[in-house]
This record gives structure tokens, C-alpha cells and sequence, in this order.
């Protein structure tokens, strides 16, 4: 298998003022291809963190961390906003989606910073927006759509673009259990069909046992990580086309 | 250039949201716009106006005038006894090479009597040459010659102002009009030159020749003697020189002493007029620059928006960033916003201080003048007080931190 995340040793110290808080104290980790991982733990347990630096939204104080190869440590800041559209797909916990902007745009977005041609732009977002079962949705705002419909907005906007990995910041934190349960049928199908990583944050076992992976963050570290031999089948979202 | 487009259509977008604070936000450029261009344009006509004045009064001219007027020693003896004579001219003109034209003269008052109409006016005896000193042609008839000079002929030529309160809408070549009991045959009308910038009316005079002016109407006393010379110099460059050689000259033929005071005046008139056209242009720069000073305050209007814009709109730099956005692409989107606030504002204010101008000057007969490169020059600079005010502003959206901006409630 070759490993698309190889992180090792990742340390980061946070200082408020004269205090330091250490957020995470040497963290090593290596995900694959194909993957779907689901990190968890309580709140203030790092995973947050650890996902922004996984994100290149932020940089670790010392140890590494490769995606596909590439360290970040020496990258700028507009550097870095390029891997970011390029190779990382976003999904927030508040879907973070621009609410004067229809949904196609909203999923155009990444599209535009990547420097596509209109045309072209239209074409892909609307791809992207049946993959999550919304084609037709596309004209709507935000504040049209129910919760559910704005994070399958946000997922199609993160695949836009065809990421090497998709970040999910609790997908699910903001939505009931059958909404959610349609979000994991998603996650479940992009993994499965398309071949999509994804790594997952969530402090909820029920959205857990839809990954593959299971990784548990405690005061920074982590403190478990098993495979999930039978993960849950999502009843919803995963028929969507 | 894509990426220009949409930068556009984001900050139009943008705009349209918050209508009334974009509108408000523009105000301050447009009132700014409109002030600049009100100004430059009342400026601008005043300049013009003062222009035409000096054009129509002659140029390169100076005045020598009978008596003294030493402040120095308090005595203003202007014009008491004449002490200019026809020779006096005729030396200037003989005498100084940078001398163009000479025109003695001697001017009164008089009642000018046609029927039963009568209206009193300054009246000119003077040569030919003062017609051509002040560029001032003949409109209807013929102006008077050598022979109307030498025979000391009793012919006059009218001005407009003196042709419409005599005779109405008749025809005045050919009639007789008395002044002064004298019966005099109008050859000609002078054409329309309108007011002095000292508000006289320069078309309310009557011109005779200066013979017949000095042995019919006031010469009598005097005889010879004429009470100005007006002389026009070849050149704005020649002016000074020209007028100390009349100081010498003159001194020289009066017989005054190294000590004595001259018992004539010369004066500058192109020098006062341009004086007043200095004024003028300092005046419509102090105008400008003040009204300069409410764009300004305009901009920091703008930045003033362009800030809170930035710290409402924080979790939608930080989406932006997140997926991908550079900081220049921030940057662009709020420099474009500002930038379209105030050119809309640059634009309105031209067109309001275009029309507002036009109809305070169809009030108030002020006259102005527009300029093409005053108009481009205000939106220009409405443009490039867009760009330095929001830049600020877009400068300290592009550097915000991702996380710290999507977690911004």
C-alpha cells in the first residue's frame, strides 16, 4: 500500500500569552490510500489540531508531516493555499458555505481559485453536486436548502476539485441522526465507488462505526487505533447517485 | 482575467447586499466629485471670463494720464490741469521702437440729445488708433479718417448701449445727434464688447474725432492739450521697458528737473488685469483644494466601511482561504469592492456636479467652464482614492489566519 499521510512525531504548542498550552505531544500516523478514518475523542484531546495541520491551515511547532510527499514546513502562505485547493477537500462542522452564493457557486469556489475557465467550472460543479445527489439543486442559496442538503453542498465542493484527501471537521455535529446517517451513506459510496480518503473527525461512536478506521486522541496523543472489521452500512444517502 | 470577472461580480454582489450603507459609503465621493468638479468649473469661468476682459479691453496696453499721483508726497494731481499734449504722442510713437500704436484722447461727459430721447455718456475724442488698440472693429458704417481728423469733422461713432437708448430699433447711420448742442452726423456703430471687469459698460460711449473734441466739446480751456495717451507696446516683454522709455521721454519734453515729481502717470493696465487673473487662478486652486479635502474625507469613509466589511465578512475570507484562496485573490476582491464604490461615486458625482453647476450658473448668470481633463482628472482621482483607502482594509483581510478566521462567530 503506499501511504498518502505520513505523519511522525508532530508536536504543537499553542502560547496564550505566558502560558503554553501543548496540543499535541508527538503524534505519529500513516494513512493509505482509500482509506476511511474516523478520529476521535474528547474535546481539548488535540484532533482539531491535528487536522488543521493535516489541512495546511496550520503548521506543526517541530516533527513532519508528508501528504503525497510534500512537506508544508518551508511552503508560504499562498503556497499553501495552492495544496490546499488542489489536494485537500474541506467539510465543516457549520457547512461554511457562502450564503449570498447559489449552491452551484458554492461548489464553483475552489474552482475559481484553481484558476478554471467558466465553462468548464459550470460543468465540474455540477458533476460534483449529482455525485452528492443535488443535481437540479443548483440555483438554490443556502438558506433555501434543509441542513442535510447545505453539508452535501459543502461535500461536493470539497470533491470539486478532486482532492487527494477529504477533511470532515464533525460533518455530522450540526445535524439529526437520520440526516447524518445520510451524510455517512455519502461518505461510505465516495469511498467505496470513487475511491476517496477520508478522514473524519466526530465525537460520536454511532458516526465512528461507519469508517473503516478508528483512531481515539486523548490529551494530545493517540491512544488507540484499530481497524473496524464490519463497519455500519448506511441505510440512507449511499443509493444516491 | 477570469479571475477579474468574478472578483467583480463577488464585490458587486457584495455591494448589492448592503445597499444602503454602499450608497451612503458613496456619498461622501460623490459630494467629494461633485465639489471638485463645481469648483473647477466656477474657477475655471471666472478665469475665462477675466480672459476675455483683457482681450477685449486691448492688450499690451498702458495709460499715460495728465497729472501726478505721488502717494509719497499726497498729491493727487490726476487729471486736475491737462498736461499731455498731441505732440506728447506723436514723440512716443517717433521715439520708442516697441511702441505699436499711439492714442491721445480726451474724454468727457456730455448729454447726447436725438429728437425727443436724450441719455448721457463718456464721450471719446480720440484718433483711429484707439479702435485698433482695443481690437475693436466697426460694426455698421465706417470708422473716422485722417480727414475727419484734420477738418476737424462733426462725425461720431456710437456704441451699442448709446444706439439702443437713443434710437430705439431705427436705423442711427446717416442721423444727427447733438451733444453738447453740437450737431454731429453718426457714421457708424461700434460692435458689441460688453462689461469691464470693473462692471462698466464699455459700450456706453460715444467716439468723435479728438480735433473736433477739442475745439467743440471740452478742449476749449486747453487748447492742443489731450488728457490720456493710451499706447499699446508691441509685446507682453516689451511692456516695462516701453514704460520707462515713456518716463524718459516725457520727463525729457516736460522739462522736469531729477527732483521734481512727473506731472503725468503712466499705468499698466494688462499688469493690473493680469493681477486679477492671478487672483482668480488662486482662487479656483484654494476652491479646489478644498473641495479636494471632502473626497479625502470621503475615502476614509470608505476605508471606514471596507473595514467593518472585512470583520463582518471574516468567516467568509477564512471559507475562502480554506479552499484555496490566495491572499492576493482576497486582496483583489476588496481592493475591486472599494474600488467600484467609489468610481459608482466618481461617476455620480461628475454627474452631479455637472448639472448642479449648470443650473446654480443659469441662476446666478456666474459663468463657468467645463473642462474634459477636470472631469477625467476627478474620476481618476476618485478611482485612486478608492484604491489607497481600501487597500488597508483588503491588505488586513489577505493576511488574517485561516483557522482563527473560519472559527470567527
Amino acid at each position: 500500500m503506499d501511504s498518502l499521510i505520513e505523519v511522525e512525531h508532530l508536536v504543537k504548542v499553542y502560547s496564550l500569552g505566558e502560558v503554553e498550552v501543548t496540543a499535541l505531544q508527538g503524534v505519529s500516523l500513516l494513512v493509505n490510500r482509500g482509506e476511511f478514518v474516523a478520529i476521535m475523542g474528547a474535546s481539548g484531546s488535540g484532533k482539531s489540531t491535528f487536522m488543521n495541520i493535516l489541512g495546511f491551515l496550520d503548521r506543526p511547532t517541530s516533527g513532519q508531516y508528508l501528504l503525497e510527499g510534500i512537506n508544508g514546513e518551508n511552503l508560504s502562505r499562498d503556497e499553501l493555499a495552492e495544496i490546499r485547493n488542489r489536494k485537500i477537500g474541506f467539510v465543516f462542522q457549520g457547512f461554511n458555505l457562502l450564503s449570498r452564493t447559489s449552491a452551484l457557486e458554492n461548489v464553483e469556489l475552489p474552482l475559481i481559485y484553481g484558476g478554471a475557465l467558466p465553462l468548464a467550472r459550470r460543468e465540474m460543479a455540477k458533476k460534483a453536486l449529482s455525485a452528492v445527489g443535488l443535481e437540479g439543486r443548483g440555483h438554490h442559496h443556502p438558506s433555501q436548502l434543509s441542513g442535510g442538503e447545505q453539508q452535501r453542498v459543502a461535500i461536493a465542493r470539497s470533491l470539486v476539485n478532486q482532492p487527494s484527501i477529504l477533511l470532515a471537521d464533525e460533518p455530522t455535529g450540526n445535524l439529526d441522526s437520520r440526516t447524518s446517517e445520510e451524510i455517512m451513506g455519502i461518505f461510505q459510496r465516495l469511498n467505496r465507488e470513487m475511491g476517496i480518503t477520508i478522514i473524519m473527525i466526530t465525537h460520536e461512536p454511532d458516526i465512528a462505526s461507519f469508517a473503516k478506521r478508528v483512531i481515539l486522541f486523548r490529551d494530545g496523543k493517540i491512544v488507540d487505533d484499530h481497524e473496524n472489521s464490519a463497519p455500519a452500512i448506511a441505510a440512507r444517502g449511499g443509493g444516491v447517485k | 482575467m477570469t479571475r477579474l470577472f468574478s472578483g467583480l461580480r463577488i464585490a458587486l454582489r457584495a455591494l448589492m447586499v448592503n445597499k444602503m450603507r454602499s450608497a451612503l459609503t458613496m456619498l461622501g465621493i460623490i459630494i467629494g466629485v461633485g465639489a471638485v468638479i463645481a469648483m473647477i468649473a466656477v474657477g475655471s469661468g471666472a478665469k475665462s471670463r477675466i480672459a476675455e476682459q483683457i482681450a477685449s479691453m486691448g492688450s499690451n496696453m498702458l495709460i499715460i494720464m495728465s497729472g501726478s499721483s505721488t502717494s509719497g508726497g499726497l498729491r493727487f494731481g490726476s487729471g486736475t490741469v491737462p498736461t499731455l499734449t498731441v505732440d506728447d504722442a506723436k514723440a512716443i510713437l517717433s521715439e520708442i521702437p516697441s511702441v505699436r500704436y499711439v492714442a491721445p484722447s480726451l474724454p468727457g461727459v456730455a448729454q447726447v440729445v436725438y429728437g425727443n430721447q436724450n441719455w448721457s455718456t463718456s464721450i471719446q475724442g480720440t484718433t483711429p488708433e484707439m479702435l485698433d488698440i482695443r481690437e475693436w472693429p466697426v460694426a455698421s458704417g465706417r470708422s473716422f479718417t485722417q480727414q475727419d481728423l484734420d477738418g476737424a469733422n462733426k462725425v461720431c461713432l456710437l456704441g451699442t448701449t448709446v444706439v439702443e437708448n437713443l434710437f430705439g430699433g431705427i436705423d442711427s447711420i446717416g442721423q444727427i445727434v447733438r451733444i453738447k448742442m453740437v450737431p454731429f452726423t453718426v457714421i457708424g456703430v461700434l460692435s458689441h464688447k460688453g462689461q469691464t471687469s470693473f462692471g462698466q459698460d464699455q459700450d456706453d460711449a460715444i467716439f468723435v474725432p479728438l480735433t473736433t473734441a477739442q475745439k467743440r466739446l471740452f478742449g476749449m480751456q486747453f487748447p492742443g492739450m489731450v488728457r490720456t495717451i493710451t499706447v499699446q507696446a508691441k509685446g507682453p516683454e516689451v511692456m516695462g521697458e516701453v514704460e520707462e522709455e515713456i518716463n524718459s521721454v516725457l520727463r525729457q519734453r516736460h522739462r522736469i528737473q531729477p527732483n521734481q515729481d512727473n506731472d503725468f502717470t503712466v499705468r499698466n493696465l494688462t499688469e493690473i488685469m493680469s493681477t486679477a487673473q492671478e487672483t482668480a487662478s488662486v482662487m479656483s486652486l484654494l476652491l479646489g483644494a478644498i473641495a479636494s479635502i471632502s473626497l479625502i474625507v470621503g475615502g476614509i469613509g470608505i476605508m471606514n466601511i471596507m473595514l467593518v466589511s472585512v470583520t463582518e465578512r471574516t468567516r467568509e475570507i477564512g471559507i475562502r482561504m480554506a479552499v484555496g484562496a490566495k491572499g492576493w485573490d482576497i486582496l483583489l476582491q476588496f481592493l475591486i469592492e472599494s474600488l467600484v464604490l467609489s468610481l459608482i461615486g466618481g461617476i455620480v458625482g461628475i454627474g452631479i456636479g455637472v448639472s448642479g453647476t449648470l443650473i446654480l450658473s443659469s441662476l446666478t448668470q456666474w459663468p463657468t467652464l467645463f473642462s474634459m481633463q477636470a472631469i477625467l482628472l476627478a474620476f481618476l482621482f476618485s478611482g485612486s482614492v478608492g484604491v489607497f483607502f481600501g487597500f488597508y482594509p483588503a491588505r488586513k483581510a489577505s493576511m488574517l489566519n485561516p483557522i482563527e478566521a473560519l472559527r470567527y462567530e
